[in-house]
């Protein structure tokens, strides 16, 4: 197997970034939902403060507060077309909000700077796949490393030592990532040619592999079997889990998300109708109109 | 004994090919280099294989931007027309500059040419920018014939190619000029192979295959974008001067119009999008094409058959070839090469 002569010398490094490694785990043990006491008092990663955001004359999104603490998984939900999208592409840079702020670790942005948004430690995947078909898998992931290069084009065409040395790490952080969600057996792959599931697991990796500290997943088990979707969700706890990532999610699926996040936040047309715990969102009257829908008035149907 | 072998032919078999992949390039440079000269006449060399080693070149050049970057550029021939008229000035004008730092310096000109008109891709995509491409062909010709300064106020616009030495070595005659084109193709060839494969070609696909992502993931969008319009019109730029230099050794502007810039495109589109081999494959084509067709039409038709009715109908089979393989194999003919490859050996293994 050449997997390990890759790896050869980076293989005993910790997937753990060194920054990560230095402050450890925020509150010691991740975010679960019984400690959430202690990280009630830490300041929120990420703030959305009266977000609006129209196309035209649709109001996409209308006046959208959100906080985000660290360590927790965030999930928001939503009717179709409720801005769930809309919000991740606000929160990533993608889209300019028509008003309000973004707030990542204290900072307001007005627009979120997308060419920063790695080096600010942020990472997302996307609802409609978004991998780079012409490359294969460990270079997909290895790619989300891209922002971390020095070394220019010159260098890297002569093969000097900075570039060498880059490309040897980077393989290697890629290489712990597909381990870690067991992708290596598709390493050598090109990516357009997995099946959907693995490609969304890879986006997971691309993701994760820049170690962020606030993960944006735009809809990770849509289309999946019930199967892929415990796995996928299994493998997003891991990541937060070992990684210490904050995971902000969009999902449509609601069994998976009052499984899987800390807290909820509930959008229907563009507003944000409900926030609080799975069990808080699980009773809430307007979450279950809004998903099931009022009963009608006149359910005899008169006047029709 | 048979188990072993089986053995052998099964890793043969699961990893392609047991050979190294230098292996192939390597001995077709050798044979370029030592058995073509012992063995081509004046007519392989003149009417061949300069011709072909200047598109290939120009191949490899747009393969780059459009290929592996993604972006369509109509404009290679001005790019080519910028390295041969620069590297002529430079080497008129600056008195004693070898011609070798000539040549560097037309593709450093054609580069920063390329990254003027590779500004408007930082804006636009795909059809939009390949018109906005249109406009660095139509300036750069125009700006050759209205300014008799860059054909030196010859008063056609024409220019006659220096006499080639390199370290005090005279490239001469058919066979010379060869070699020259060879040296030079090989050695940029192998670079581009090299920037292909690394973090710089990466970030190329990644933009080309979905540049949000690109965008987000951290790449240097706008920067890696230039950049590919750089390295791409130097290589072509230096393409030109082996075109001007080696091969047709007097040009003009008029030389490197739109229609050349096509010949380009076609190139790469029948030799396969993002393969360096391809853009060799689809030169080889271009030029062996038009010769064959001309031979056969002769043979067939005889008086019939005249330089009229050859230039139509090479326009006509050349047409019907692009979207034979735009449908049939978008990939290329090295996907062709690839294919046929592969059962050959998988025939020969099982044998």
């Amino acid at each position: 197997m050449p997997i390990a002569n890759y790896a050869f010398g980076v293989a005993e490094a910790s997937v753990y970034a060194p920054e990560i490694l230095a402050r450890g785990l925020p509150d010691g043990q991740p975010a679960h939902k019984d400690g959430s006491a202690s990280i009630e008092a830490s300041p929120a990663l990420l703030a959305l403060e009266g977000i609006g955001l129209s196309f035209g004359g649709v109001v996409a999104l209308a006046d959208v507060d959100l906080s985000v603490r660290p360590g927790e998984i965030r999930a928001i939900i939503g009717p179709n077309g409720a801005g769930k999208s809309s919000l991740i592409n606000v929160i990533s840079g993608v889209y300019r909000a028509d008003r309000g702020h973004v707030a990542l670790h204290g900072a307001r942005y007005a627009q979120v700077p997308t060419q920063r948004l790695a080096r600010l430690g942020v990472a997302r995947t996307f609802q409609n796949l978004a991998l780079f078909k012409g490359l294969d898998v460990l270079d997909n992931v290895a790619s989300g490393l891209a922002y971390k290069t020095r070394s220019n084009f010159a260098g890297q065409i002569l093969g000097l030592g900075r570039s060498r040395r880059e490309r040897a790490e980077q393989r290697g952080r890629a290489e712990q990532i597909l381990d870690f969600l067991q992708l290596t057996h598709v390493r050598d792959r090109l990516a357009g040619t997995l099946p959907y599931g693995l490609q969304k697991r890879v986006e997971l990796a691309r993701a994760l592999v820049a170690e962020p500290r606030l993960l944006l997943l735009d809809e990770p088990m849509a289309g999946m079997t019930a199967g892929e979707k415990s796995e996928m969700a299994a493998y997003v706890r891991a990541a937060r889990d070992r990684f210490a990532t904050t995971v902000v999610l969009i999902e449509h699926d609601v069994g998976v998300v009052m499984g899987l996040s800390d807290r909820i936040a509930v959008l229907d047309y563009g507003r944000k109708i409900a926030d609080g715990t799975p069990d808080e969102i699980r009773n809430d009257q307007r979450v279950i109109d809004a998903y099931l829908g009022v009963a009608s008035e006149n359910e005899e149907g008169a006047g029709i | 004994m048979s188990a072993i072998a089986t053995d052998l032919s099964a890793t043969e078999l699961s990893k392609g090919t047991s050979l190294p992949s230098w292996l192939a390039p390597l001995l077709v440079v050798s044979f370029a280099y030592i058995v073509v000269p012992l063995v081509g006449g004046s007519y392989l060399f003149e009417a061949i294989l300069l011709p072909f080693l200047a598109l290939s070149l120009a191949g490899v050049g747009l393969n780059i931007l459009t290929g592996y970057a993604g972006q369509v550029s109509l404009g290679s021939a001005a790019f080519m027309a910028a390295g041969a008229f620069a590297a002529y000035n430079f080497n008129l004008r600056v008195e004693g500059l070898p011609l070798v730092a000539s040549i560097v310096f037309s593709g450093i000109v054609a580069a920063a040419i390329g990254i003027v008109f590779g500004l408007p891709s930082l804006r636009l995509r795909g059809f939009y920018l390949a018109v906005s491409t249109l406009a660095a062909q139509f300036f750069v010709q125009w700006a050759l014939t209205k300014f008799s300064w860059f054909s030196n106020d010859s008063a056609s616009g024409v220019i006659d190619a220096p006499k080639l030495f390199i370290a005090g070595f005279e490239f001469d005659g058919a066979v010379g000029r060869y070699l020259f084109a060879l040296t030079v193709v090989v050695i940029i060839t192998f670079l581009a192979h090299r920037l292909v494969i690394s973090q710089t070609g990466r970030n190329f696909i990644a933009i080309r295959d979905n540049e949000t992502a690109a965008r987000i993931i951290g790449i240097p969008v706008l920067k890696t974008k230039l950049l590919a319009f750089a390295i791409s019109s130097f290589i072509i730029g230096v393409a030109g001067v082996i075109w001007a230099f080696a091969y047709l050794r007097t040009v003009e502007p008029a030389g490197f119009d739109l229609d050349r810039s096509f010949q380009i495109l076609f190139v790469i589109i029948i030799g396969g999008l993002a393969s360096i081999r391809g853009a060799f494959l689809g030169a080889a084509l271009i030029v062996v094409f038009p010769l064959a067709l001309s031979r056969l039409g002769s043979f067939l038709l005889g008086d019939v058959f005249d330089s009229g009715v050859l230039d139509m109908s090479q326009r006509i089979v050349l047409g019907a070839l692009i979207i034979l393989f735009l449908i049939l194999e978008p990939d290329g003919l090295v996907a062709l090469w690839d294919r046929v490859r592969r059962r050959l050996l998988l025939a020969w293994q099982s044998s």
